[in-house]
């Protein structure tokens, strides 16, 4: 008898593919089904439709007709109309003028030109503005004898939800919870739980602030001093995180009380930081700066979110210390007696989520340019369910770094969609939760059609 | 002839285990009053029978008549109903709750009605006089001696109008006058008309207390006889007499130099005094009885508790160790008794299982190569013949016997010297057995120093080169088992290891 060569994992098939990825299965149907429902007529307003107008009139009625543009006065609209405008003039067309404003201002410009006896063969405007009551035909018939039609971009349908801007907000406000699900994550594996993240992440924000205004120099402080400021909010925070560590390693303390408890030290830390103040206001103008950059429309914190994404999942499946925490997790006694050193793993696990919570608090802190001691407040159950509906176990041993992104993500989509169907605050909760539920049954009963109970002796 | 039915008969009683018979056609009567001591090696299949009478388990083949009605024991509850009970030796008191309230924990009827703590105390004084205890039915059971515990579950039972009482090993935990109480009790309620079956390894006890004597060995059963016609000996070769000679493979290793020395290794009352060595190439032995100090001595040499006093040193040198990775790093491993819960991460590969004591090999620049993880691992699946379907396979999804290897194989990869073997080959199908033996066969030849503790006396005795038995913590005696004339006999050990009071002289301890 010879042992047969370890075959590698059945490529691909749709059990497997259930397995390992049902959750992205069930955020990509979530995306289907709310795009589905908000299909709208879009009225394009941008420069780009600006430039497709005038290549339209230009096909359709030459280079003959004397062209008025009307549009509202906004940054955009000026845009748009400087979009026809120089779109027209370089294809030869004739354009009598531009009226930006109210209808008022568009029927006066009107009647200027008819006046000095110049005539409108177009007028070239987009769906807002084609709705006005002094653009209708009656009412254009009454102060040109010769007809005048007005053109705007040509509408379509597409679901707003599905929209770069929308998509883009969905991520941006959903940074701060998903990075703080990475160290959750890591804890919720070794069958932890730190509740303290989200008043660690208020912590962050105000020593930010306090730290700037109080020794940085305010104001003044320039990108050295900033970064200082960052690196203390976080160092505080990845001080408490080994805080809740050594209690739960050394004294034996069970990591929901641990964390219970330091959670309440640090709410009230913020209080008494903020000197009783709602608000600690960060004038330093470096910080905003920074929290606008953005790489092709990409935001930078969307950027980091992405860097730190991508680090967890290397550190959890090519390193020693990744092993170390699925290990821990699944058989505590058996990873000691095979040579892990268990304590230092937890402790290292519990300073990465506080690690992670400052991260998320300094954000919060560039974003709103406050230290908020009332930031994140809920925010480590919201944690807590992205992480267990990306399909980490609370029973330790199990769960994927992107999981907890595609949790995460399923969470921002659900409350997203729920606003744009306009449903209220209080229904959103209710159904909010009752996903939740219903991903977490989802994935037991996954579990036990894939992996039918093994009987034991 | 009376023509009254007997208590409880079991007939043709089979249970298998994934790749193991625990029980294979077992019969058995019990008359009124009573005492019927069952007997057998560890995994004999005693703790599956009694755990099936107590619905634990369900049986896959055989009936229960009790008072001559065939009848069904699907739960617990069934088997209380029946009026069986099983006192387990995990007692099942919760200590924060009081002695009465344990007593009637689960009788309450309805959930809602109010219980009279006056006649739950005075049902409870009742009950524990029956067998003559005078316990305060208001102390907390956690406040308890274990010997009082006992008696609160003996009257928890009474208190089911128990017909039918197993007793599992009862006087384990029990010092030698709390078990004389205990041996009083058993007689009051034979004389209240009881029927008891009672387990223990104590032969002693047996002549002591039992009417009948019943023997099981690898879940057969291999003889029911009135006490008065069995003896000492014949007990004891019932229950360990089987053929070595096709079982074992032959040993051809040659002890060397000193290894491992142990020297006064003392934690609590658990291990008391224990000296011994091991050497280049040797298998030694440890043989004793459930509870002896065995498994506690092993997880001291390998740091997984820290011993009170006394001294181990590895190759000349005295080690300090406080973890068992440094442990591992110095060379020793242990190889749990308990797989499942111990030796290995059940819910993941097994490939990961393998490889995790082994990461510093498997990694460069602080990155894991799991290719050189999988090659190693591929190297050992060959080398130890251990069947998997694939390395991404979780370990609970293996046989007893390929968790073991997998288990050995890390240990292998870790570049251990000193293997400590926790019971081998327990729960371990026959097969299978015989490759761990070989195993450890060529492991000693390779020079490796190695401590195999079993409970299973065939195989200490073939595998040994010499044997030490230990008792309540404490070495009895070191037993040479090279020499091919002089054979050390299984009564040699039990004899060590079962003997109420201390030898008469305590054999010299040899290096």
């Amino acid at each position: 008898m010879t042992a047969p060569k370890i075959t590698p994992i059945r490529k691909w098939s749709l059990k497997k593919l259930i397995v390992d990825h049902g959750m992205l299965l069930v955020l990509l149907l979530l995306c289907t089904a709310i795009s589905a429902l908000t299909v709208t007529d879009i009225h394009p307003e941008g420069p780009a439709a600006g430039r497709q107008l005038a290549q339209l009139a230009l096909q359709k009625y030459g280079t003959e007709p004397k062209v008025l543009i009307v549009v509202r006065d906004t940054e955009a609209d000026r845009e748009f109309a400087k979009a026809i405008n120089d779109e027209l003039v370089a294809g030869g067309g004739n354009v009598v003028g531009t009226a930006s404003g109210t209808p008022r201002h568009a029927i006066e410009q009107l009647t200027r030109i008819l006046d000095v006896g110049d005539a409108v063969d177009i007028i070239a405007t987009h769906q807002f503005a084609s709705q006005w009551e002094v653009l209708n035909r009656s009412r254009l018939a009454k102060v040109s004898e010769k007809p005048i039609k007005v053109i705007r971009p040509p509408s379509y349908r597409w679901p707003s939800f599905l929209t770069k801007n929308n998509l883009l907000s969905i991520l941006n406000q959903n940074v701060p919870i998903a990075i703080m699900a990475i160290g959750m994550t890591l804890v919720i594996i070794t069958a932890g739980i730190d509740l303290s993240v989200g008043s660690l992440m208020a912590l962050a924000a105000v020593v930010t602030a306090v730290s700037l205004r109080d020794y940085l120099g305010d104001a003044d402080a320039h990108g050295g001093s900033v970064a200082l400021a960052f690196g203390i909010a976080m160092l505080v925070c990845a001080g408490v995180g080994a805080v809740a560590g050594l209690l739960i390693t050394v004294f034996k303390i069970p990591p929901f009380v641990a964390t219970l408890g330091l959670m309440m030290v640090a709410r009230g830390a913020c209080y008494i930081l903020a000197g009783g103040a709602d608000a600690v206001k960060i004038d330093a103008p470096t910080i905003s700066s920074l929290y606008d950059a953005s790489v092709l429309g990409v935001s930078s914190q969307i950027l980091l979110m992405v860097v730190l994404f991508i680090t967890a999942h290397v550190v959890m499946t090519h390193t020693p210390f990744g092993r170390y925490v699925y290990a821990v997790g699944g058989n505590v006694s058996a990873a000691r007696l095979s040579g892990v050193p268990v304590m230092a793993v937890l402790i290292t696990v519990y300073i990465v989520c506080g690690l992670c919570a400052g991260i998320a608090g300094v954000l919060d802190a560039s974003h709103f340019l406050t230290g908020r001691p009332k930031a994140g407040e809920f925010y480590e159950l919201q944690v807590i369910a992205a992480v267990v509906v990306g399909g980490t176990s609370l029973m330790g041993g199990e769960g994927k770094i992107f999981g907890t992104l595609i949790g995460a993500l399923i969470l921002g989509v659900i409350q997203n969609g729920l606003n744009m169907a306009g449903v209220d605050s209080y229904r959103q909760m209710v159904i909010y939760g009752a996903l939740i539920l219903v991903a977490v049954v989802v994935d037991q009963l996954k579990k036990k059609v894939i992996n039918p109970s093994i009987v034991s002796q | 002839m009376s023509v009254t039915p007997p208590l409880l008969q079991i007939k043709g009683l089979t249970k298998s285990y994934p790749g193991v018979r625990a029980l294979s056609d077992v019969s058995l009567t019990l008359a009124c009053g009573e005492v019927l001591a069952l007997l057998g090696e560890n995994g004999a299949g005693k703790s599956t029978l009694i755990k099936t009478l107590g619905g634990v388990h369900q049986s896959d083949s055989g009936s229960f008549i009790v008072d001559g009605d065939r009848v069904m024991i699907a739960n617990p509850r069934d088997a209380r109903r029946l009026g069986i009970s099983v006192i387990y030796q995990e007692f099942t008191l919760i200590p924060t709750l009081k002695v009465r309230e344990n007593i009637f924990l689960g009788h309450e009827r309805q959930w809602l009605k109010p219980i009279s703590q006056k006649t739950e105390r005075k049902r409870a004084m009742a009950l524990l006089k029956r067998i003559g205890s005078e316990i305060n039915p208001d102390k907390l059971c956690g406040e308890l001696s274990v010997a009082d515990q006992q008696i609160v579950e003996i009257a928890k039972a009474l208190a089911l109008n128990t017909q039918i009482m197993v007793m599992d090993e009862p006087s384990a935990a029990l010092s030698p006058r709390e078990a004389e109480g205990l041996f009083a009790i058993v007689e009051e309620l034979r004389s209240q008309g009881i029927g008891i079956i009672y387990i223990t390894h104590r032969l002693n006890e047996v002549e002591q207390l039992a009417d009948r004597i019943m023997i099981l060995r690898d879940g057969e059963h291999i003889t029911t006889q009135p006490a008065v016609d069995l003896s000492r000996d014949q007990i004891i070769e019932n229950m360990v007499g089987r053929s070595l000679e096709e079982e074992y493979p032959p040993r051809r290793s040659v002890v060397g130099k000193p290894r491992l020395q142990v020297d006064r290794l003392t934690r609590g009352t658990d291990v008391k005094n224990v000296t011994f060595t091991v050497h280049r190439g040797e298998v030694l032995g440890i043989a004793g009885l459930v509870g002896a100090g065995r498994t506690e001595v092993a997880r001291m040499l390998f740091a997984a508790d820290t011993p009170d006093t006394g001294t181990i040193t590895l190759d000349g040198v005295v080690l300090n160790l406080n973890s068992p990775r440094q442990a591992i790093a110095a060379g020793i491993c242990l190889l749990t008794e308990d797989r499942k819960s111990q030796g290995l991460i059940l819910t993941q590969s097994t490939q990961h299982n393998f490889g995790l004591p082994n990461l510093a090999d498997f990694s460069s620049k602080g990155m894991l190569v799991h290719r050189r993880e999988q090659n190693r691992f591929q190297h050992y699946c060959d080398a130890l013949n251990i069947r998997i379907s694939d390395a991404q396979q979780r370990a609970e999804t293996l046989s007893g016997g390929n968790q073991q290897k997998v288990v050995l194989a890390k240990w292998l990869q870790s570049n251990a010297e000193v293997i400590i073997f926790d019971e081998p080959t327990r729960g371990i199908d026959v097969g299978a057995r015989y490759e761990i033996y070989q195993l450890l066969n060529e492991l000693s030849e390779q020079g490796k120093a190695i401590i195999m503790i079993s409970s299973d006396l065939p195989e200490v005795l073939a595998m040994s080169d010499r044997i030490i038995v230990m008792r309540e913590g404490q070495l009895m005696g070191v037993l040479d088992n090279s020499s091919s004339t002089q054979k050390v006999t299984p009564e040699d050990i039990m004899r060590y290891a079962t003997s109420a009071q201390s030898l008469e002289q305590p054999m010299a301890v040899q290096s």
